[in-house]
């Protein structure tokens, strides 16, 4: 029970003055109840890797298997991998047309052919997990808030209750309120239903805090894969994907070069070098040393 | 699933070669040109002529002639229509009746004439979209029509509705991609049933596209006018259209092979029935 990605590969308008490589020999492993992130710059290929997840795109090179079922053109299992892996589209609102908020969020159980009654508990199951009172059901969803529209949205593809969830930079354009409260949802979703996710983001700092595994992409092909921990040591040899360093970590620099105290898993160099390698920021460490001695 | 990858139409697609270095101005007047001779031919030969052309240009314009091609694709289902109408609805000799429908000598080749002009209309148009950038094609129309700017004449207003048209394509047709595979990822069936079925399982993806339509109108109006846009008058231009040699002999090129395929054409007569 997983999603196995093997040596995947994907090149748009083939044969093209276009052509684009999208993605190149990329593997790796979701199982339900793990965190994957995928990060990485604009045109790295991650919303490509999504697509390929759900079963939209069907992989040139490599294979994708979800729980078992390979992800392949003409094998029509592709809408039993649409029903298993539920995909939020960046900018989800606006996929929104239906004329109600409970026609939006039954979207997606009536077209896999749910009895009405199911739909109507998966409808107000999905919309009191992302705090939509059933007041609202018959408002057009319309008529919300940026916010709420995308908690519509998100509901409507928690409503077909998948196994695995692939979000493309859900908190894109929300303030951090909101923010935060969709990344617990999702943190719960994970842990109370065994929900597999995978995440992509520019946001290092949110991968470094959710994720069990971080796959990096850079120019389609795998950077780095491994666990946080593993990440900050690495990013001192990958500067060419050009990811900004989380904010924490200028921080605790910042902290540490005015002789502050503060606990850190990596080592002065590796933070230093992690911070594009900032000669100043070594001399005020060893000012700080100097200060604290 | 490949939904609306292959859609060429309206695109511009930017090569190293000596069509995309010419003047709009040459383009657009060696299209205006062709599509003219398209709609003199009468013989099927002549559209024959017509497809030589094309591959010679689209190698030229080191463009793949499938990526051409590919922008007819579109309006097939109009070509398909109109030579269906142009087949059963046309008066002449009869040749096979199926019930009340005949298909008459006429009919055929009216809809065969048609169905080959709308295609050629399609793919020389599409033709010069691909080798000339949005800009350029409107700096190129607003200097064609600049001598009737005097008669009040809106040229500049027609040249930036075209750009605007013409940029927002492949806009509109990856938004109208990303909402399609965002309601398949949610189980809606768009390519099954019958015609009304899928007319109907559309709306999800017409009613957002047109909010999306709106409210890019809508940025893109504030956008202008927050830049102080107004009109024509008094515009001047970072890459003023240059007209060159090349130009010249590109356009008497285009003009004389169409003569010549003209004169083909008249003389075929002779020896071919034509098609009109």
């Amino acid at each position: 029970m997983s999603i196995v990605v093997s040596a995947l590969g994907y090149t748009y308008h083939p044969g093209t003055p276009l052509e684009t490589v999208a993605l190149e020999d990329i593997s790796f492993q979701l199982e339900p109840g793990q965190w994957i992130s995928v990060v990485g710059h604009t045109g790295s290929g991650k919303s490509t890797l999504a697509q390929h997840l759900n079963g939209l795109l069907p992989p040139q090179r490599g294979s994708v298997e979800v729980d078992g079922i390979p992800c392949r053109k003409g094998e029509g299992r592709l809408r039993e991998i649409r029903r298993i892996v539920g995909l939020v589209f960046q900018y989800p609102e606006q996929q929104l047309f239906a004329e109600t908020v409970f026609d939006e969020i039954s979207y997606a159980p009536r077209n896999w052919s749910c009895p009405e009654q199911e739909v109507e508990r998966r409808v107000r199951t999905a919309a009191e997990r992302l705090g939509i009172p059933e007041a609202t059901f018959q408002r057009s969803p319309f008529h919300f808030s940026g916010g709420e529209k995308r908690k519509i949205a998100i509901a409507s593809v928690l409503a077909a209750s998948p196994r695995y969830l692939v979000l493309d930079e859900p908190t894109a354009g929300l303030d951090t309120t909101s923010r935060k409260e969709l990344l617990a949802l999702l943190k719960e979703l994970r842990s109370s239903e065994g929900l597999g996710i995978l995440l992509i983001t520019h946001d290092l700092e949110m991968a470094l805090e959710m994720s069990s595994r971080i796959l990096l992409l850079h120019e389609g092909r795998r950077f780095f894969w491994g666990t946080p921990d593993e990440l900050l040591p690495e990013l001192t040899e990958r500067n060419a994907v050009r990811l900004a360093p989380p904010d924490i970590l200028a921080l605790s620099s910042r902290l540490l070069s005015r002789g502050c105290s503060v606990p850190l898993t990596w080592d002065w160099e590796t933070l230093a070098n992690a911070l594009n390698r900032d000669p100043s920021f070594i001399l005020r460490k060893n000012e700080a040393d100097e200060c604290a001695s | 699933m490949r939904f609306l990858n292959h859609m060429t139409f309206g695109q511009y697609i930017p090569t190293e070669s000596l069509i995309h270095r010419l003047d709009p101005r040459c383009k657009i007047l060696a299209t205006t040109l062709l599509l003219t001779g398209i709609f003199l031919a009468d013989h099927a030969v002549v559209y024959i002529l017509w497809g030589v052309a094309l591959i010679v240009l689209a190698g030229a314009s080191k463009l793949p002639i499938r990526m051409v091609l590919g922008s007819a694709r579109p309006v097939l289902i109009l070509v398909l229509f109109t030579g269906l109408l142009h087949l059963f609805f046309t008066d002449g000799t009869p040749l096979v009746s199926v019930g009340p429908l005949v298909i008459t000598r006429e009919g055929i080749r009216l809809a065969a004439a048609m169905s080959f002009r709308l295609v050629f209309l399609v793919l020389f148009a599409s033709f010069l979209t691909l080798t000339t950038s949005p800009m350029e094609l409107a700096d190129g129309i607003e200097s064609l029509f600049s001598p009737l700017v005097r008669f009040g004449f809106p040229a500049h207003e027609l040249a930036m509705m075209m750009t605007i048209s013409l940029r927002f394509i492949p806009t509109l047709l990856d938004e109208t991609d990303r909402i399609m595979k965002a309601q398949i990822a949610r189980g809606a069936m768009l390519d099954q049933g019958n015609f009304f079925r899928r007319l109907q399982s559309f709306l999800p993806v017409l009613i957002p596209l047109f909010v999306i339509v709106f409210q890019r109108a809508e940025d893109l109006a504030v956008a202008m006018e927050s830049r102080c846009y107004k009109g024509g008058s008094g515009r001047t231009r970072m890459n003023p259209l240059c007209w060159k040699n090349s130009d010249s002999f590109a356009l008497l090129g285009v003009a004389l092979g169409i003569v010549l395929v003209e004169c083909a054409d008249r003389n075929l007569s002779w020896f071919v029935t034509p098609l009109l």
